[in-house]
């Protein structure tokens, strides 16, 4: 079993008008520093295979077909090994 | 009745389907039908209507899971042989999650739900969507219709976006922009002409009781066209 955890999040070429909007928060709470903010989604699949590479295959299949759209965002994930249960 | 026969795609969610049957059917006086989602067929519908509403919710994107529902694996097989296909507002975002269209809607720039008449261009009268305007009594030029939407931000690459005003492809443009839409874009149609997307509600602007009737014109440009 492993678990693919995705980050999909707005290109950077298009803006981000709720990432504006809370980086406004932020800095009218007194952190002036924060420079950007952006505001993406994060979704955690499991999947049950025993081949790091299929289960790579299949995330990246998912994202590019169903999660992210490619017109707007981009995608990236990171795949691991399950603790505690079988293959 | 003449040749149309008008298919209006009922999603979970789908909030603008009765507007768009009550136009076509009882305005119109149109041979109309509801089309469930989960059927796999569009039958011997040849004008597929797309509506209004929030599909699945807007879950993960606006669009993004009714684009996988069982009856739009027919839509597109019938836009593809050319068959006439509008989508408005969440429509309209199904239609580029499907890819019958370039592009994609974002959050409005203003991040807040815009629901107000708004004037349109029309751009390009010379389509199956847009033919009576300027004809009759249709008006020209420019018409009123409500927008309804909180993603309705169009945004293409700067390709894309040459592509469509190369090839006339962007048929109503705002008059005065509520949602950051690139180049004022409103609607736009496909290469071969017989796909529509619209964020504005054509629907609901068509007797004159709900404010503005300029929007049945759209929808007579169709039937004119079949018949």
């Amino acid at each position: 079993m492993f678990s693919a955890k995705i980050k999909v999040t707005l290109r950077k070429s298009i803006l981000d008008p709720q990432g504006k909007a809370v980086e406004h928060s932020i800095q009218s709470m007194g952190f002036s520093s924060i420079a950007d903010t952006r505001i993406g989604k994060f979704i955690e699949l499991k999947i049950d295979t025993s081949s790091e590479e299929e289960a790579r295959l299949v995330t990246d299949e998912i994202c590019r077909k169903l999660l992210a759209n490619p017109v707007m965002e981009d995608y990236s994930f990171d795949i691991s090994k399950m603790n505690g249960e079988k293959n | 009745m003449g040749n149309a026969k008008f298919g209006v795609v009922v999603f979970p969610g789908s909030n603008c389907d009765h507007d768009a049957y009550n136009t076509l059917k009882h305005i119109l006086n149109q041979d109309t039908e509801f089309l469930w989602h989960k059927e796999s067929s569009v039958g011997d519908r040849n004008v597929i209507i797309v509506p209004g509403g929030f599909s699945y919710g807007d879950y993960l994107r606006c669009g993004a899971i009714a684009r996988f529902s069982p009856i739009m694996k027919d839509v597109v097989r019938h836009a593809s042989n050319g068959g006439i296909v509008i989508g408005i507002c969440n429509g309209f975002q199904i239609l580029c999650e499907a890819g019958l269209l370039p592009g994609a809607l974002i959050r409005n720039a203003s991040l807040k739900f815009v629901c107000k008449n708004v004037t349109l261009k029309i751009e390009n009268n010379n389509t199956i969507f847009t033919g009576i305007y300027g004809k009759n009594n249709a008006p020209a030029g420019e018409i009123t219709v409500p927008v309804a939407h909180g993603d309705g931000n169009y945004i293409c690459d700067s390709d894309t976006l040459k592509s469509l005003n190369d090839n006339n492809q962007v048929v109503f443009r705002y008059k005065n922009n509520p949602n950051g839409a690139i180049d004022d874009i409103a609607g736009i149609i496909n290469k071969k002409g017989n796909v529509l997307g619209m964020m504005p509600h054509p629907e609901r602007a068509s007797e004159s009781i709900v404010g503005s009737s300029d929007g049945r014109y759209l929808f007579e440009s169709i039937i004119s066209h079949l018949n």
